[in-house]
Order: structure tokens, then C-alpha cells, then sequence
């Protein structure tokens, strides 16, 4: 039964609510507006830069001219799409086997897997860097792609083992019934029925690897470094030029944003593995 | 029921991500323990001799240590309060019904979207700065003495900053949870004359207790670890205020070369993050089970 609301009250619960996504968003909105301004108009009071100062795209040519954005922003697509797809290409037969053909140990491998996501990742920051020194891998995309692989690597196997899982046995036994092969079963069953819960598991991932700012902070130098710490370097002196911040800022966040807008759901399955649905 | 072939062939497709993970976490990890013995810094070359527990004692003894023990406490719990508290109530308020809902929760969950790195340098510069940031433009129109917030209250600052970025986590989880309530559990209750504070803690607050439980454990992992906003901020500073067990690990490994050092307080960080870790994976087995 639906409850019946009045008018007055959904208002003030809109008014309310409102108020506060506002404040919460406002740091975002703000550097938008800033990114439109210059320099000299940036800095002014609040009020004044709202009404009496124009606007202008200069800041967004100046970051690319300054620090070739899109480089930095290349790196970051190739390293968040490169581990995700890496990672998938190893979870889902992982993930797979798991959820149709459970063994008695199969909670503990999950269990397992996820407990090597515990490791804080600065209990291991001498060795890896050591590790990639002297294999000559610092600073360069494809150790990065490997890195976050292996720390996302283990929420991608539960994130597609939870959605796998979903799917109802028996049709996998009718078409096994029907005379279907292994191959034949993933092919034209398992996959289709299991695309959403792939999709949002990349998407997700995508997020996670783009937003990384441990491993991507450390691990690189100028070649290879992604958005993450293309923005760390505005950190000074240019962090005084507030319109060149806002715009590099912007042309950072801008694309994980809107994926994230879109993968609210999946976000809450994925960060709790499957205990919060 | 599986066949053995099956089987054999399930362990077959298993193995890659285990191996994977078994090397990514065993190497590493006994390289750590095995660094943490030996005086080994990467300034002075030679042999690395073997130094018993020196590293440990010199790490523990450390004034910074306790200082960043202090530090790490104080943020992971300062930000757990604000987020965990704040969520409830934002929660609450956004599962009410109202016009919008879409556009208003996607604004309350877009902090959580961007990077750390932009998040600190912008509050740092847009919002905090004494001078030329927002609160300092406020503090001016008002008349009074704008606040350094990186000198005066540097760690609060952190914290504040971080928050910002989590409590959308923390409302996302919560608002799913109360959305599976049993609406009519909530009407039975009105209609016995229960108040909405009574109905709040006999019926919205149990319900909840396992999604707080999950947003205290998992924001705890991902908060002990917390280094981008530090590191674009204050850089630990001033002093060691705002130095956590991080951010001190990073420092002696990375500034000064010390391997040994750092590898000790690396096998630091990985017992305390273990003990929170037993109890977080406590919750999801039993998920597991039912």
C-alpha cells in the first residue's frame, strides 16, 4: 500500500534534501564556474565572481598548453581500461567455476581472495617499487595496468561470482540437456544472461582504477603518470592560479563522474561485496 | 551435479586468479618481512647486514610513530563519526518521499566520484584558503579574522576534507538498506501509536545495524590507507601533524631511502589493518552462508 503524503510535507522534505545535495555538490559546481573565468576574476569574493565578472574558455587551452592534458588523460584510459579488461579476462572463468561447479572449498577461496584486498597497500610500497625498479617497469603504463589489475582483481571476481550466481542453474542444465558443449553453454547462455552484471562490474572497475591514488602516485614519474598525479603537480605554485586548477580539475573528474552517475547500484553491490544489496 | 570432468576443469579455470594473487600477495609480503631485518638503505650501497629487530625498535620508539599512531586514530575515527552519523540522517531524509529524488541524490553522491587528488588540492585552495578561498571571502564580509585552516587546524581540516568525500559512500549504503525495509512493519508500528523516534530505534535502527556495521569496516580499510589528500595538502605537516601511518611509511621508504625502516613499519601497518580486516571478513562469510 502506498502511503499518502501531503503536498506541504513533500515540499519541505524537497526543500530540505535539496539544500543539503546542493552543499555537498557545491565544491563541484564551484570549480566549474571558476574554470570559466580568469585568473584575475577567480580570486575575487564569491558574490562578485557570481555577478560581475565574465566568462571565458581560456583556462582550458592553458592547461593543455601547459602540461599536455591529453597525454596524462590517455595514460589514465589505457591504465583503468587496460586492468579492467585484463582483470575480467582472468575473473570470469575464475568466477564462473565458482558459482556453477562450487567445491567444498569454494567460500574459503573467496574469503581468501578478498582477504588480499586487507593488504594495506603501503605494507607492500618498498618491494613492489624495488621489484619494478629493477625490472625497469617505474614510470611506464604497463606496470601500472599490472598493479591495479591485481588490486581490483579480487573485487571483480566477487562482483561477477555475486551476479553469477543469480542466474538459475537449471537453465544452464536444460540447455547442457539439449546437448549444448562447454563452449557452446558460455557462448550462448551464460553470457548473455550474464552482460548487465559484466557491464557493471567494469564500469565500476573503470571508477575504482581512475580514481587510484596510491600505486599511481608512487609508482610513476612524468611519462607514465595518469590524471591522479598529472593534478597532484598544480598542488604549487600553479595552485595559486585558481581558473587553470579548476579547469585541469574538471577535465579530470568530468568523464568518471558521469560513469559514476550511472553505476549508483552497482557501486553499493561492488564496495560491500554482495553483504549491502 | 557436477561431473568430475567438470570438476578438474572448474580448478583449471580457478587457478590463474589464484596463482596471480598468491604470487601478488606472498612476494611482496615475505620481501616486506624479510627488509624489515636488515639495515638496508638505498643512499648508502653495500651489504645489507642483518639487523634483528633494530628497525622495529627504531620505528616504534620514534616520537613521529606515536605522533602518526595518534594521527591515524583521530582521522579514521573523526571521519568515521561524521560520515556514519551524517549518513544515517541524510539517508533518512532522502528516502522520504519527495519531488526530484533522482537529480537530488545524484548531486549528494558526485563527491564521491572524484579523485582524491582534486578533492584535496581544491578544498585546500578554493575553499580553505585563508586569503583567497571561500571561508576566507566569508570570514572578510563578516568582519572577522579569517581562519589558516592548515595551520591552525591542520588534522581537522583532513578530516573535514575526507568526509566530504565519504559520506556519500556511507548515505549510498544506508539509503539501500532502508529502502528494503518492510514498509508496512513501519505502518503497523504508527498504528499501534509507536512515535517516530520510537520507530526509529526499535525498528529503522536494527534494521540498519548491518549496513553500519559494513560502512564502518570497509571505510575503516580504505581511511587507514588514506595518503593522496595528505600529500597535496600539508605533506604531514605542520611538523608531524597531520603525518599518519601512511603517510610515515611513504616518508622513511621513498624521502629517505630507508628500506629497512620502512619495510618495519609496513609489517606494522599490515597487523593493524589484519585486525580490522578478522572482523569485516567475519560479517561477509556469514553473508556467504545465507
Amino acid at each position: 500500500m502506498a502511503r499518502t503524503v501531503t503536498t506541504s510535507r513533500r515540499t519541505v522534505n524537497t526543500v530540505f534534501a535539496g539544500a543539503l545535495s546542493l552543499l555537498m555538490f557545491f565544491p563541484v559546481l564551484w570549480i566549474v564556474i571558476l574554470s570559466f573565468k580568469t585568473e584575475g576574476d577567480a580570486i575575487k569574493a564569491p558574490f562578485e565572481i557570481l555577478f560581475n565578472t565574465g566568462w571565458t574558455t581560456e583556462s582550458y587551452g592553458a592547461v593543455q598548453a601547459r602540461s599536455n592534458y591529453f597525454k596524462h588523460f590517455s595514460n589514465s584510459l589505457i591504465i583503468s581500461l587496460g586492468s579492467t579488461f585484463l582483470g575480467l579476462l582472468i575473473a570470469i572463468p575464475a568466477a564462473w567455476s565458482m558459482a556453477f561447479v562450487p567445491a567444498k572449498r569454494t567460500k574459503d577461496v573467496l574469503m581468501w581472495m578478498l582477504s588480499t584486498k586487507m593488504l594495506p597497500p603501503v605494507g607492500v610500497l618498498v618491494p613492489i617499487y624495488l621489484i619494478f625498479r629493477d625490472l625497469g617497469i617505474l614510470d611506464t603504463r604497463s606496470g601500472l595496468v599490472f598493479v591495479l589489475m591485481m588490486i581490483n582483481l579480487p573485487i571483480i571476481v566477487w562482483m561477477l561470482y555475486t551476479y553469477f550466481r543469480e542466474i538459475p542453474g537449471e537453465i544452464l542444465e536444460a540447455a547442457r540437456m539439449d546437448g549444448a558443449s562447454l563452449r557452446e553453454e558460455v557462448i550462448h547462455v551464460l553470457i548473455p544472461m550474464a552482460i548487465p552484471g559484466m557491464a557493471s562490474t567494469v564500469l565500476l572497475n573503470i571508477i575504482l582504477a581512475w580514481n587510484e591514488a596510491f600505486w599511481t602516485l608512487n609508482l610513476t614519474a612524468a611519462k607514465a603518470a595518469p590524471l591522479t598525479a598529472f593534478i597532484a603537480s598544480y598542488s604549487s605554485p600553479e595552485g595559486l592560479f585558481y581558473a587553470k586548477l579548476s579547469a585541469a580539475s574538471i577535465m579530470a573528474i568530468a568523464p568518471i563522474l558521469i560513469m559514476g552517475w550511472f553505476s549508483q547500484k552497482q557501486l553499493v553491490r561492488g564496495l560491500t561485496f554482495g553483504a549491502v544489496k | 551435479m557436477a561431473t568430475k570432468a567438470s570438476r578438474s576443469a572448474a580448478r583449471l579455470m580457478i587457478s590463474p586468479a589464484v596463482v596471480l594473487l598468491l604470487g601478488w600477495m606472498l612476494v611482496p609480503l615475505s620481501l616486506t618481512v624479510y627488509f624489515s631485518f636488515l639495515r638496508y638503505n638505498l643512499i648508502t650501497p653495500g651489504t645489507n647486514p642483518f639487523v634483528g629487530w633494530e628497525n622495529y625498535y627504531w620505528f616504534l620508539t620514534d616520537p613521529s610513530f606515536k605522533a602518526a599512531m595518534a594521527n591515524t586514530l583521530l582521522l579514521v575515527g573523526g571521519v568515521l563519526l561524521i560520515t556514519v552519523g551524517g549518513g544515517i540522517l541524510f539517508a533518512l531524509l532522502l528516502d522520504q518521499p519527495m519531488w526530484g529524488q533522482g537529480i537530488i541524490r545524484i548531486m549528494a553522491i558526485a563527491p564521491f566520484f572524484v579523485m582524491p587528488t582534486v578533492s584535496g588540492l581544491v578544498w585546500k585552495n578554493m575553499f580553505m584558503n585563508p586569503v583567497n578561498g571561500i571561508f576566507g571571502h566569508i570570514a572578510q564580509g563578516l568582519g572577522v579574522q579569517p581562519l589558516d585552516f592548515f595551520s591552525q587546524i591542520p588534522l581537522l581540516s583532513i578530516i573535514l576534507i575526507v568526509s566530504w568525500q565519504w559520506l556519500p559512500f556511507a548515505t549510498l549504503i544506508l539509503l539501500t538498506a532502508l529502502q528494503s525495509l518492510d514498509q508496512e512493519q513501519l505502518e503497523a508500528a504508527e498504528m499501534d501509536g509507536a512515535g517516530s523516534l520510537s520507530r526509529f530505534f526499535y525498528i529503522m535502527l536494527p534494521h540498519l545495524a548491518r549496513a553500519i556495521t559494513v560502512v564502518i569496516l570497509i571505510q575503516t580499510i580504505f581511511l587507514l590507507s588514506i595518503f593522496a589528500e595528505i600529500l597535496v595538502t600539508t605533506n604531514g605537516g605542520p611538523g608531524v601533524s597531520t603525518t599518519n601511518l601512511t603517510y610515515l611509511i611513504y616518508v622513511s621508504s621513498l624521502l629517505q631511502f630507508d628500506v629497512g625502516m620502512g619495510s618495519a613499519g609496513g609489517v606494522i601497518a599490515i597487523i593493524l589493518a589484519n585486525i580490522v580486516a578478522i572482523f569485516l571478513m567475519r560479517m561477509i562469510g556469514k553473508n556467504l552462508d545465507a
